[in-house]
């Protein structure tokens, strides 16, 4: 090793500092790569409720009769988006295997048509792969002119592999504005005006 | 690398490096601010460093006295609760960015080129640079307070949406002001980095450096492991709160979850970040007043290293209530309790050190010694916080609060004034004054203890986190936990007294300032002129 001499700094010097400022970068572009690999990795794993946004062909495999599990649906609105989404039964009572078809009414109440969605969320975690959406509204944005009134359903299944220690499953629909008209921004500025009620 | 030398070699203290300091005056150099504002010399950015370090002490030191005022009693007397949430938030964004990793710095700066005997750090100009960044970036965080809106209000944990969608308008300055601040650390980082790896005193081996170096030595690792992530992160709320993205916005697809896995992947290292150069500082001392070697010198190093590298893998202990899957669960409670393993290795190294030493309790000594044993209390309250059922009770009550603080205040804070006391002879030329620095010591113990002990039951028994207000089954112990943080608060003027009656005068101080002080920087002059080791010391190794 050379001499350190100060003020011209040494070539081992030179080369710690690109190394460094080279792993910086690295991480910084790490951080923003967390991004889709976390979505990727819930998807994967099916942890994090979050749930497949495509259509899943119905299984036949029979029903299993031996066993009950309660299916419990809960509606909730996100910010910003004027719409009710009501379901017309709160749970129902399925065995795996079985098909079920469920009826969901949105309502726009504002006095505007607006676009919308409604996110889907299960818990627990381990469910999520098991429960099998074969037609659904939350697979595409709906638009609703003012006032109109829109019913939707839901056909799912519970695949026969569901854990056997899942007794109860809880399906949670969030209604979101969607940006296509730069609703979701109107509305979150609105939102921090206003704050939390 | 280094040509190998003898064994058995005198330390060359050559006089000419220690006259160096008259020898080689600069051209008329900058005088007055000018001088402070331009330096690039190592000790003097160190000096700065520390200062602002104090300073920035008292000042989040005073929020958290905001805090345990209103605590004082049931019901809100002093502030109402929106100021109080900004107290919180702006006492941990202060104590974490602007008085604990700058104390370190600062200390690196003083204590690394002297302990491997190098002349200064490797890029001093950046150096100055990254020490000038910290006022602008805390200024800036400290003027958000008189903002329309106020100040930053979430916690220092910044968790979205509270800090995106529902932040104050001043939010956007945090994020800058805190930008800022990453880039001084991680320029601090390089720095310390490249100045360990490349100018080492000749023959000085990586295995023959003082801990304090080593431990800096990975710390700067993490720092340039984490900061980047941490600047991600909050250049996504940027993002999110100016240019609608949703990175954390779960009605654009976003996931606010997403934000406590990235900030506590940058979070937890950063715990380390503030307690590794802790280790480096009491291994120093104890030493020292024991007067024996330190015990498993290389099981130091490989525990500091250990410990970095499982800091990656234990983040999301932080989030287990958040509804992670039993898998995750298992996998974070088990490798935050492995921690335990070089943690505890430490802790008996050091007492292993103190087995049958001559010990003498020197204000240094004192301070290791509080460190050692309540940095460990400390450490099992972390271990009862490791295990993920029963964290469910815990999460975010007072018994965190606690755990924390002790783990922070008499670790790593104690460990700063361990080694303020340790080099302040080295530093000034005087020993500090022994009756004040004791009373600080025990008003400090107390205080600590009296503030922190109490948080404990109060948590237990369910007090959450950030309430300006609470039920009556917990006045008794926050009486007294207000009372212990006057107490604390109150004695470090006494810390201030101290130093600057050593910096005035006192017993004069030999280089060899404590008898059983070994490393280099106890062979240059006390106090050490402003150029040391112009000419390389030869190394003389211990047998470690």
């Amino acid at each position: 090793m050379s001499q350190p001499e100060r003020r011209s700094p040494n070539p081992g010097v030179r080369r710690t500092v690109v190394r460094s400022v080279a792993t910086l970068v690295g991480m910084f572009a790490f951080a923003f790569a967390l991004v889709p690999l976390y979505d990727v990795f819930c998807r994967v794993t099916g942890i994090n409720g979050k749930v497949d946004t495509t259509a899943q062909a119905l299984l036949h495999e029979g029903v299993d009769d031996s066993r009950f599990v309660t299916v419990q649906f809960i509606t909730r609105n996100g910010a910003g988006l004027p719409w009710n989404l009501e379901v017309e039964t709160h749970q129902v009572r399925v065995h795996p295997g079985q098909s079920t078809e469920v009826g969901f009414t949105f309502h726009n109440a504002s006095g505007e048509g607006t676009w919308g969605r409604a996110v889907p969320s299960v818990s627990p975690s381990n469910a999520n792969r098991h429960l099998r959406k074969v037609s659904c509204f939350c697979f595409e944005e709906q638009h609703l002119e003012a006032g109109e009134r829109l019913e939707l359903p839901l056909v799912f299944q519970l695949a026969r592999d569901l854990p056997p220690e899942v007794n109860t499953v809880t399906l949670v629909y969030t209604l979101y504005p969607v940006d296509r008209e730069g609703a979701a921004r109107q509305a979150r500025v609105a939102d921090s005006k206003g704050g939390e009620a | 690398m280094a040509p190998k030398l003898p064994l058995h070699h005198p330390v060359q203290q050559s006089s000419t490096a220690s006259d160096a300091g008259q020898a080689s005056a600069h051209a008329a150099p900058p005088r007055g601010l000018m001088r402070w504002l331009l330096t690039t010399n190592h000790k003097e950015i160190g000096s700065l460093y520390l200062i602002f370090s104090l300073t920035m002490f008292f000042i989040g030191g005073i929020f958290a006295l905001v805090v345990r005022a209103e605590l004082f009693q049931p019901g809100l007397q002093l502030v109402n609760p929106e100021f109080f949430n900004q107290m919180t938030t702006m006492h941990g964004l202060i104590m974490v960015f602007a008085a604990v990793m700058p104390a370190f710095t600062g200390l690196a700066n003083w204590m690394i080129p002297l302990q491997i005997g190098a002349p200064d750090m490797a890029l001093p100009r950046l150096n100055n640079f990254s020490f000038w960044l910290l006022p602008v970036a805390f200024t800036l965080l400290l003027s958000t307070l008189l903002m329309p809106g106020g100040g930053p209000n979430f916690g220092w944990t910044f968790y979205a949406p509270l800090s995106t969608t529902y932040a104050p308008p001043s939010t956007t300055f945090f994020i800058l002001s805190l930008h800022i601040a990453g880039i001084s650390s991680i320029l601090g980082a390089i720095n310390i980095i490249a100045t360990i790896l490349n100018m080492r005193a000749p023959g000085m081996r990586m295995m023959d450096m003082p801990l304090f170096c080593w431990t800096w030595l990975i710390t700067a690792f993490l720092l340039i492991a984490v900061m980047p992530v941490l600047a991600g992160v909050i250049t996504m709320m940027l993002m999110d709160i100016n240019f609608g993205t949703h990175f954390f916005n779960a009605a654009g697809g976003g996931d606010p979850v997403l934000f406590q896995h990235l900030f506590w992947f940058f979070g937890h290292p950063e715990v380390y970040i503030m307690i590794l150069p802790a280790f480096g500082i009491v291994s120093a001392i104890i030493p020292t007043f024991a007067r024996k070697r330190l015990f498993g010198y290389a099981s130091m190093v490989y525990a500091t290293a250990a410990i970095a590298l499982l800091s990656f893998l234990v983040w999301a202990h932080h989030m287990f209530v958040v509804g992670l899957p039993l898998a995750a669960e298992l996998f974070f409670m088990y490798t935050t309790m492995i921690i335990a393993v070089p943690t505890g290795v430490k802790v008996f190294n050091w007492i292993t050190t103190l087995f049958r030493g001559s010990i003498t309790f020197e204000p240094p000594m004192l301070f290791a010694l509080a460190f050692v044993v309540l940095f460990t209390i400390g450490g099992f309250s972390g271990l009862m916080l490791a295990i993920a059922p029963a964290d469910f009770q815990y999460h975010d009550t007072y018994f965190v609060v606690a755990h924390f603080h002790y783990v922070l205040v008499p670790g790593a804070v104690f460990a700063i004034m361990a080694g303020v006391y340790y080099w302040l002879p080295k530093w000034t030329g005087h020993y500090p004054n022994v009756k004040l620095a004791q009373w600080h010591f025990w008003l400090s113990v107390v205080g600590v203890n009296l503030t922190f002990f109490p948080m404990h039951f109060s948590g237990l028994a369910g007090m959450p986190r950030r309430i300006p207000d609470y039920a009556l089954q917990f006045a008794d112990f926050n009486l007294v936990s207000s009372l212990g943080a006057f107490l604390f608060g109150a004695s470090q003027l006494l810390f201030v007294a101290v130093v600057i009656l050593c910096v005035r005068g006192g017993e004069k101080a030999p280089a060899r300032a404590w008898e059983g002080a070994e490393d280099l920087e106890w062979t240059v002059p006390s106090p050490a002129p402003l150029h040391t080791f112009e000419t390389p010391p030869t190394f003389q190794r211990h047998e470690h």
